[in-house]
């Protein structure tokens, strides 16, 4: 097969570094001038990263757990955008630093007078906390490493022996990746409100976080074959492979969400539904509302017809809807523990400058040293080859 | 074995009478790969009435045949809306309009509660249209079968081989060329195909008389054999768990006792356990007041005189005695029990009424024991009491 040995122009980089750096300048500009706020801000980034990381590596593993050939092209894609994966080490430290400004629970004076946060400080203490955050990234960071590297072998070697260790790893990362990704989910995010527990917490990240790398993989896949970087060999079938995937998890985050909803509406416990409240008042409901049908009714209906998932400018439109509306899922998410109302202010557009900067630059410097297609792979001609 | 049922068919094939109107021309093809580039070809030489048989799916046909977009997907889009439509109209007249219940202090109807439903309806809608769709529109139900069976092109095309039928429907179709077309591009065993004379003379045998008697009469013996076995099945107890056992039930036949009845009259002169003779019935009140309560009033009496009062005695003079029941301007009103006379009354005189009754009151002494009674009657001392407290009475 072909290589297309077109290099990545500097500018992604470099507007990926201006980016980075305007969002850098927020960040701490804004930690400056309200500790609090800055955190809660910055914890949103953290999160928004911390999907967009993981959700790629669980791509790649994706693809050799089920044996995936359609979706091959695309994989350093998925590859590259795990490259975040590495960084977490260093993005996680200002959140280490800024935990009680977070989390309630970490207040010895407030554990003491509550006897709820006082049966759950078995698992929410500093320590246990500390542990769990090293060995979530310790896995990811290992998988990602050992997944990386076969594939990366894979270019100049092409020994099928390979993808068959990459199937194996992949077989072995499944369990981890839903467990630790439920543990970060509810550390990070659940935790903000001790009392509150929700069982599918867990799930609802994860089906956040595939929409999102998805509609990411699918924008650059796109934005890449429009200049010319991917197979000339790569049709609209692929793409439309892509675009049903989006679609399918965008209707299984709906899903989650909403059996998440009704369960706590129909047994109307206060204790369960006191965080909904949270979220229908002072002006919260109208992110609620907002977030339904940014993230589920609009594109469900965009994105229900086949002509918009062949039509590939249709499909880069929505999944940059896609990626935003995971934003605005992390904000509903995280923000209304911070203020009783919604906040939209310089300190949090940090997300929109940070976020994609930092994607560009991994994405620049993974782009500048490998392949964006993995030459070597013996599934790849099959996967250019895909017709539906 | 698969010889033998190939020579069937193919005698099977050559039972069916066939008109001279031409349906199509068919060619047969070896592998994937030349059918995919013979319906290429087809397609880029302008026809458009013709499909492609094959075995088993092949990925690409669609693109190779330039097929356009269908239209089962507006036409699954719509199924979905009138299915989330009956649901909505189905919930709202239900639940909110027609039977109205308050469930775990929700409005009658509510969204949320009904989105599961109208989730599964639009499944359920889309999917049943979609096939009954497929039946009439696709498969044009009251015909029955396609010209194409039968034949020799389909008995390969459908097992080993691959094989394109250009249609006579075709603008530009003409028997020689499209002949000449397919072996240009390598087909083998050019068939032409002609309609069954059934399948042109005769309207569909789905119309036919017989066919819907046929129908009429298994629709009845379906309905009536369900239903009659239907009413067996239902009496048919997998496990019995006791419910017939040799026991002597109160009314019935029995064999044990010599006149055949399950129930005996006591032996003469005996009296049950614990029954205690009633020699005061029709006494007046300046006798029957004499009579001395053996139930000491205490703590554990009054408890008793309390369950058995609000079981038996309340649903007409009310729990707290006054009379004021929900009895009340629908029956004769019972009387309150703080009256002065019944203040005044001896123990004695309230025991009797229980026990004989009085006015339209009947008597209780067949559902509530003797101890009961006088039980009662401690607790009516402690209703009257508590009416008609004194000063002295506070702590």
């Amino acid at each position: 097969m072909e290589s297309i040995n077109k290099p990545i122009p500097d500018k992604i980089s470099k507007l990926g570094y201006l980016l980075t750096g305007i969002g850098l300048l927020i960040i701490v500009v804004s930690f400056l001038v309200d500790k609090q706020r800055g955190a809660f801000d910055y914890l949103w980034i953290y999160m928004f990263l911390t999907s967009v990381g993981i959700g790629g590596l669980a791509l790649t593993a994706l693809e050799y757990l089920v044996g995936a050939t359609w979706s091959v092209p695309f994989r350093r894609v998925c590859e590259f955008l795990a490259g975040i994966i590495p960084l977490l080490v260093i993005l996680v430290m200002p959140l280490i630093f800024s935990m009680h400004d977070l989390f309630h629970w970490t207040h010895p004076e407030a554990v003491a007078n509550d006897p709820i946060l006082k049966a759950k400080a078995p698992y929410l203490n500093m320590n246990f906390f500390m542990i769990r955050v090293v060995f979530c990234i310790l896995v990811w960071f290992l998988f990602y490493y050992f997944f990386t590297k076969n594939s990366k072998k894979q270019d100049t070697s092409k020994d099928p022996a390979l993808t068959r260790k990459n199937i194996k790893l992949s077989v072995a990362f499944a369990p981890l990746f839903f467990i630790s990704l439920s543990i970060a989910a509810i550390d990070w995010m659940m935790s903000l409100e001790p009392h509150w527990f929700s069982t599918i917490y867990g799930v609802y990240y994860f089906a956040g976080t595939i929409v999102c790398t998805l509609a990411i993989v699918t924008f650059i896949s796109i934005h890449l074959k429009e200049n010319g970087y991917l197979s000339p060999r790569l049709g609209n079938d692929q793409f439309y492979s892509l675009g049903t995937l989006l679609f399918g998890f965008n209707i299984f985050w709906g899903y989650i969400a909403f059996s998440q909803y009704i369960l706590i509406w129909y047994a109307d416990i206060p204790e369960e539904t006191y965080w909904y409240m949270m979220r229908w008042h002072n002006g919260w409901q109208y992110v609620s509302m907002g977030l339904l049908f940014i993230h589920f009714v609009i594109p469900f209906l965009v994105l229900l017809p086949r002509s918009v998932k062949v039509n590939l400018k249709t499909l880069k439109i929505m999944s940059i809807w896609m990626v935003f509306a995971h934003m605005l899922d992390l904000y509903w998410l995280i923000m209304p523990t911070y203020s009783k109302s919604p906040v939209l202010g310089w300190q949090e557009l940090g997300i929109f400058f940070f976020a994609p900067g930092l994607i560009m630059i991994v994405f620049g410097m993974k782009a500048s040293k490998e392949n964006l297609t993995p030459v070597g792979d013996p599934k790849l001609e099959a996967g250019l080859n895909f017709t539906l | 074995m698969l010889k033998k049922i190939l020579k069937l068919d193919e005698e099977l094939a050559q039972d069916v009478p066939r008109s001279h109107k031409v349906h199509s021309v068919a060619a047969l093809f070896d592998t994937p790969d030349e059918i995919t580039h013979a319906a290429r070809e087809t397609s880029n030489a302008g026809y458009d009435k013709f499909d492609v048989y094959t075995p088993y799916p092949l990925h690409g046909m669609d693109a190779a045949m330039r097929m356009k977009d269908t239209n089962i997907g507006k036409f699954a889009f719509l199924a979905g809306l009138t299915g989330i439509t009956v649901a909505v109209s189905m919930i709202g007249w239900m639940s909110g309009i027609d039977y109205q219940n308050i469930i775990g202090g929700k409005p009658y109807f509510n969204l949320t509660a009904s989105i599961p439903i109208m989730f599964e309806l639009t499944i359920l809608l889309t999917g049943l249209f979609c096939v009954f769709g497929m039946l009439l529109l696709w498969n044009k139900l009251p015909q029955i079968s396609n010209p194409l069976h039968d034949t020799n092109f389909m008995k390969y095309a459908s097992s080993t081989r691959f094989g394109v039928a250009i249609e006579a429907e075709d603008a530009q179709f003409d028997v020689e060329k499209v002949k000449a077309f397919l072996a240009g591009v390598g087909g083998k065993d050019i068939e032409v195909v002609y309609y069954p004379e059934e399948n042109i003379q005769k309207t569909s045998p789905i119309f036919e008389k017989k066919f819907i008697y046929l129908l009429i009469v298994v629709a009845v013996v379906t309905a009536l054999g369900g239903y009659g076995a239907i009413g067996k099945l239902v009496n048919i107890l997998p496990f019995d768990w006791m419910h017939n056992q040799f026991r002597v039930n109160p009314q019935t036949r029995s064999d044990i006792f010599k006149d055949g009845r399950s129930m005996q009259r006591p032996v003469d002169g005996t009296v049950a356990r614990g029954f205690m003779p009633y020699e005061y019935t029709g006494m007046p009140d300046s006798l029957v007041k004499l009579l001395s309560n053996p139930v000491p009033m205490n703590e554990f009496s009054i408890e008793r005189g309390k369950k058995q009062y609000n079981t038996y005695c309340s649903p007409c003079h009310g729990y707290f005695g006054a009379g004021d029941s929900r009895m009340n301007n629908q029956f004769p009103n019972p009387p309150t029990l703080h009256s002065k006379k019944v203040r005044d009354w001896a123990d004695g005189n309230i025991y009797n009424v229980m026990t004989n009754g009085q006015n339209v009151m009947p008597s209780y002494a067949k559902q509530i024991s003797r101890d009961d009674r006088w039980a009662i009657v401690n607790y009516i001392r402690v209703l009257q009491r508590a009416e008609n407290a004194k000063d002295t009475d506070l702590p």
